[in-house]
């Protein structure tokens, strides 16, 4: 797996240097290389429209459970943010997501009988690492499992 | 349009069975096809069969050829992939097949050897069914992309783990009289909700386990059916696919699964019904949050409402709408390329009167299928009645 993914490794290069872009077609559709076809309208010609500087997160996770290449980064939090006309996956750095060990209790407060009658129960619940709808900022680093790198969200600095 | 009959159904028990081949795990549930069916093997005009992971656990490719050979038949053999809905997909085609006419008995199916592989290299074979740029690399596993979706779900309707913990307590409990089931044991809520994460905010119990097993039918036309005196009560009446965006990112909505949507209207209206008509159900629960987007994509539930369905005994054993009596992926266990006719066996069964779980449904008439490939960028949904 040495061969580069062409279009796919120029727009990581780019994230690296704070140029990120996305494709967006001539009816605003926003996509990310390697793109010939909008997946969306047909349309085959693009224009790469640089990031906005801050994304919003819409959803994430603390993976407990790790595939290979990332068995030295466990516990590791991914997460989606809206970037513009796309939205970017990445592994979530600068945040707290709990010891590197694999761990039944967490910070989870065990539950308690009191408040079985909540509807949606927060004595169950798992600590988000980061809130849903905080601004993000995009790059790239090294995972710590092989040195590979990975595109990165971090939350956004004043 | 020639109508497709059910006249047989296979299954292995489903588990643990590292030292099988998928190939042996194929030939017992083809076995048991044709016993069930009293259809001979040498009737088989094609073959169709899911497998999603040959390659990578039992470094088998080009399994068509092989499973033919271990089913004992001879005949125009493919192998479908589409993830965890490849054998949905298989016994679609088998279906498309006999109403065209082009032939009036077909094997379909799908087999899976998992257990093989320890658990980093499960994970890292599950989750080549997401995008290998986007996704993967920024590590994103298959418990994690559902729990993504989850985690969306919450935030776009409320609901937690708990009402996750429901769903995976009704699976069990629905698995444990399922002699072909892989946990016959009940989980509490409580237990399912102190159970270690996998991918926040789903934990073990959230999760299907890794799943050994392959799955039969033995499908064929109503023309032969009556020619040939079969007893074969359940007919295939509808048929729906879906596609959407591979990646989680470029989807509409993160707590919507359209692909699913689209093959359920689909299907309903080949069969010519809608979902105030559907008796019990079987869904693709990899995750609990998967069967809670599911019975919304099928119309069971609204949007938002599925959440609640199990905990509100909606879609328990004798609830209003059955879902997964079998046990789900959840309990009865997910062999991915085989779990499609899995689903349509176990609907079979349970229409026939014949399943553990038929005196929870002894007036159901009309049953689903929804099987998901992926995080859902593949669906296939079947329609299956009772047509005496
Ligand atoms: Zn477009």
């Amino acid at each position: 797996m040495t061969a580069r993914d062409a279009g796919y490794d120029e727009w990581v290069d780019a994230l690296a240097d704070g140029r990120g872009y996305a494709l967006v077609c001539p009816e605003g559709h926003g996509s990310l290389p390697p793109r010939r076809t909008c997946p969306e309208c047909g349309a085959t010609t693009f224009s790469e429209e640089p990031l906005p500087e801050r994304g919003t997160v819409e959803t994430v996770t603390v993976v407990h459970v790790p595939p290979p290449q990332f068995a030295d980064d466990a516990p590791y939090a991914t997460a989606i943010a809206a970037f513009g006309p796309v939205r970017l996956t990445g592994v979530l750095r600068g945040v707290d997501v709990g010891e590197k060990e694999l761990s039944g209790d967490g910070d989870d407060d065990d539950d308690t009988a009191g408040d079985a009658a909540t509807a949606s129960d927060a004595d169950t619940a798992d600590d988000d690492p980061i809130a849903i709808g905080a601004p993000v900022e995009v790059g790239v680093a090294a995972r710590d499992t092989d040195e590979r790198r990975v595109v990165t969200l971090r939350p956004a600095t004043e | 349009m020639n109508g497709v009959r059910v006249a047989g159904v296979g299954l292995t028990r489903f588990g643990s069975h590292p030292e099988r081949t998928g190939r042996d795990l194929f030939a017992e549930a083809a076995a048991g096809a044709f016993t069930d069916a009293g259809v001979d093997r040498g009737a088989v005009e094609e073959l169709n069969v899911g497998n999603f992971m040959g390659a990578i656990a039992e470094h088998q490719g080009h399994q068509a050829p092989l499973l033919a050979e271990a089913a004992g038949v001879r005949c125009p053999a493919t192998r479908y992939e589409s993830a965890c809905a490849s054998a949905g997909v298989a016994v679609r085609e088998a279906v498309r097949t006999i109403r065209s006419g082009e032939a009036d008995v077909v094997l379909a199916g799908g087999t899976e050897r998992m257990t093989v592989l320890d658990t980093e290299a499960a994970t890292d074979g599950l989750a080549i069914a997401a995008d290998d740029l986007f996704e993967v690399r920024a590590g994103v596993t298959f418990p994690g992309a559902y729990a993504l979706m989850a985690r969306a779900y919450f935030e776009a309707y409320g609901g937690g783990r708990r009402e996750l913990a429901h769903v995976a307590s009704k699976n069990h409990a629905n698995a444990v009289p399922n002699e072909y089931a892989q946990y016959r044991r009940e989980v509490s809520v409580e237990e399912a909700l102190d159970a270690p994460p996998v991918a926040t905010p789903l934990h073990l119990y959230d999760a299907c386990p890794i799943t050994d097993g392959a799955s039969a039918l033995v499908l064929v036309s109503d023309e032969y059916a009556a020619a040939n005196g079969l007893d074969a009560p359940v007919s295939v009446t509808g048929t729906g696919q879906g596609t959407d965006r591979m990646a989680l990112a470029d989807r509409t909505d993160l707590a919507r699964t359209p692909a699913a949507t689209d093959a359920a209207t689909t299907a309903y209206d080949d069969a010519n019904l809608g979902p105030a008509d559907v008796d019990l159900a079987e869904v693709h629960d990899c995750f609990t949050i998967a069967e809670v987007l599911a019975i919304e994509s099928l119309g069971l539930a609204d949007p938002g409402e599925g959440i609640g369905a199990a905990r509100d005994g909606r879609t328990t054993a004798d609830g209003d709408i059955p879902v997964n009596l079998s046990g789900g992926l959840k309990a009865k266990g997910h062999p991915v390329g085989a779990t499609g006719g899995s689903q349509i066996a176990e609907l079979t069964r349970l229409l026939r009167g014949d399943h553990p779980n038929s005196g929870h449904v002894p007036d159901a008439e009309v049953g689903v299928a929804h099987n998901a490939g992926g995080t859902v960028a593949s669906a296939v949904v079947h329609v299956l009645e009772v047509r005496g």
